[in-house]
């Protein structure tokens, strides 16, 4: 069912690095699963509403109040590259 | 008093109260044990030194502030979080201390422990076996004597099969009863935290500690909240406890079927109605599961960047590729009405399973895995298989109601555990059943000895 183009496909969409010689194990352990999960097919669920969240809750908001929250130095504190106070990202607009 | 690290959490509360022991002891006797074991059974990823406080472990999928967080994986090494998650600042004010933070699959995403870029955690009553997972090293800690309670976090079973497989205590509230601010997401519409403890009455004391709204996270509800300690009770006349002839059919092993239906007897010599129930729809719960799970993994991995905090993505490992990938292909164009709209559907059925089950019944009861701790490597090349020992827990999950696993008896010396599901917010409920078949067994007693050659 997946050969090794969707698996590449896949993991473009993905923007996952897969190594060549992965190609051909997930190509066959996906194909597995996803042949596994069709079989909901036998179900008729033509007159079923979905469920996406099961409290029900909808539009749920908090007040537009300004709270205590992290320092911009915690917030950095991760960062791999930061300059001036600001994490560094890849370019988007300078290819 | 004998070893102190067999001590339950309320055991513990109430030694301390009256001075027999005391915290710089207690707090001794962890560390030891966990100098002495974690080499071999590599339960605990960090550990923090300490003599004050009761000392629990902690997922380390958990956030914490200033000590090393990775949940598993090479991509988190070195991440130090920047603040307490909320069931962590909500723990402190009752004088615990976090004694280390637990091994897990990477990102939560495993039923084995082995998914651990630190490598797999060993069950305390057969190292050649898995501890079950995710929350692999939090039931290993709690069941090995290595912290009074841990935490843990459940999507699809990974508090209720490794407390199973290694015979303690495991409870999933649900879904929206605890904050999951500072639980590192995997499949938000699924996430729970809760204990896993050495008794009925810990799960529930610590539930009550750290149930209720914070403002952070907009599923957790506050009604109804538990009780932290309640009225014993000793029988359960009155109750009626159904049994889903689904959970007792192909693939369930004879050993935990045997104990599994004892306990069950033993519920009616304590005076529960025991009413056979169906829950048709549980053949396509893992079906339904790995659509809808894969689909938020693949949309709460995307923020792994490499650029705020982690490393690059290539250093996500196998399990974690692969549901990024079945996630992004059901949820492509052409395929989502087919697979994610369709499992959503399926979902509303499992849920409306319970809710006709539950017009008959007080509680559900069934085994939490269908067999006992398998062999270290035994599904590690076979994705689906493991998949599969998921088949009691997901429907729960799903529906987004309570259950607890507990101990109840053991299968070639190994430990079984005991399913109990709930109406959606009746913690209440299992907890008192649960805390009553625990009272009139000696199961939770029983601790593994580690070998140590």
């Amino acid at each position: 069912m997946f050969n090794k183009e969707d698996i590449k496909k896949l993991a473009k969409l993905a923007n996952l690095p897969i190594k060549e010689s992965e190609y051909e194990k997930f190509a066959s352990q996906l194909s597995e699963i996803i042949s596994y999960v069709k079989q909901l097919e036998r179900i008729d669920s033509n007159q079923v509403e979905p469920t996406f969240n099961v409290t029900g809750l909808k539009n749920i908001n908090w007040g537009d109040k300004v709270e205590p929250s992290l320092t911009q130095k915690k917030s950095l504190q991760n960062a791999k590259m930061q300059r001036n106070g600001f994490f560094v990202t890849k370019g988007i607009f300078n290819e | 008093m004998n070893d102190l690290t067999d001590l339950t959490l309320t055991e513990t509360l109430e030694a301390l109260d009256n001075k027999k022991i005391s915290e710089e002891e207690l707090n001794r006797a962890y560390q030891q044990k966990i100098d002495n074991l974690n080499p071999i059974l590599n339960a605990y990823l960090y550990i923090c030194q300490g003599s004050s406080g009761i000392p629990y472990a902690v997922k380390d999928v958990i956030v914490t502030e200033g000590i090393p967080t990775t949940a598993g994986s090479k991509i988190l090494e070195g991440f130090i979080p920047p603040y307490n998650a909320t069931v962590i600042e909500r723990l402190s004010y009752h004088n615990l201390r976090i004694i280390g933070k637990t091994n897990c699959d990477e990102f939560a995403m495993g039923s084995s422990g082995e998914n651990s870029a630190y490598g797999p955690t060993k069950n305390p009553w057969n190292l050649n076996k898995v501890p079950g997972g995710s929350s692999s090293g939090s039931a290993v800690a709690v069941s090995a004597g290595l912290c009074s309670f841990a935490l843990g976090t459940d999507t699809g079973g990974s508090i209720r099969q490794p407390a199973s497989l290694c015979g303690v205590v495991g409870l999933k509230p649900s879904y929206g009863r605890v904050s999951r601010y500072g639980s590192i997401a995997m499949a938000s519409s699924l996430d729970q935290i809760g204990p896993i403890t050495k008794s009925v009455a810990d799960a529930r004391l610590i539930l009550s500690w750290i149930q209720g709204e914070d403002g952070y996270d907009n599923n957790a509800v506050s009604y109804s909240n538990i009780k932290s300690q309640t009225k014993k009770s000793d029988n359960l006349s009155g109750i009626k406890i159904g049994v889903p002839k689904e959970y007792f059919g192909k693939g369930l092993d004879t050993g935990v079927e045997s104990a599994v239906k004892k306990a069950i007897s033993k519920m009616e010599e304590l005076g529960g109605q025991i009413i056979d129930i169906s829950l048709p729809c549980t053949e396509y719960a893992i079906a339904t599961y790995y659509i809808l799970m894969p689909s938020e993994v693949s949309s709460n991995m995307a923020r792994f960047d490499g650029i705020r905090f982690g490393t690059d993505r290539d250093n996500f490992g196998q399990e974690t590729k692969r549901r990024i990938m079945i996630g992004t292909y059901v949820l492509s164009s052409g395929y989502y009405e087919d697979y994610f709209i369709k499992a959503a559907k399926v979902r509303t059925l499992i849920k409306q399973d319970f809710e006709r089950a539950f017009e008959k019944c007080d509680v559900i009861v069934g085994p939490v895995s269908p067999t006992t701790a398998w062999n270290l490597g035994a599904k590690m090349a076979d994705p689906l298989a493991m998949y599969l020992s998921d088949a009691y827990t997901v429907p729960a999950s799903l529906a987004g109601i309570p259950s607890i696993s507990l101990p109840c008896g053991f299968s070639d010396g190994l430990p079984v555990g005991l399913q109990i599901l709930g109406k959606y917010l009746d913690e209440e409920k299992i907890l008192t059943i649960a805390e009553v078949y625990e009272q009139s067994t000696e199961w939770h007693k029983m601790k593994p000895t580690v070998d140590m050659s």
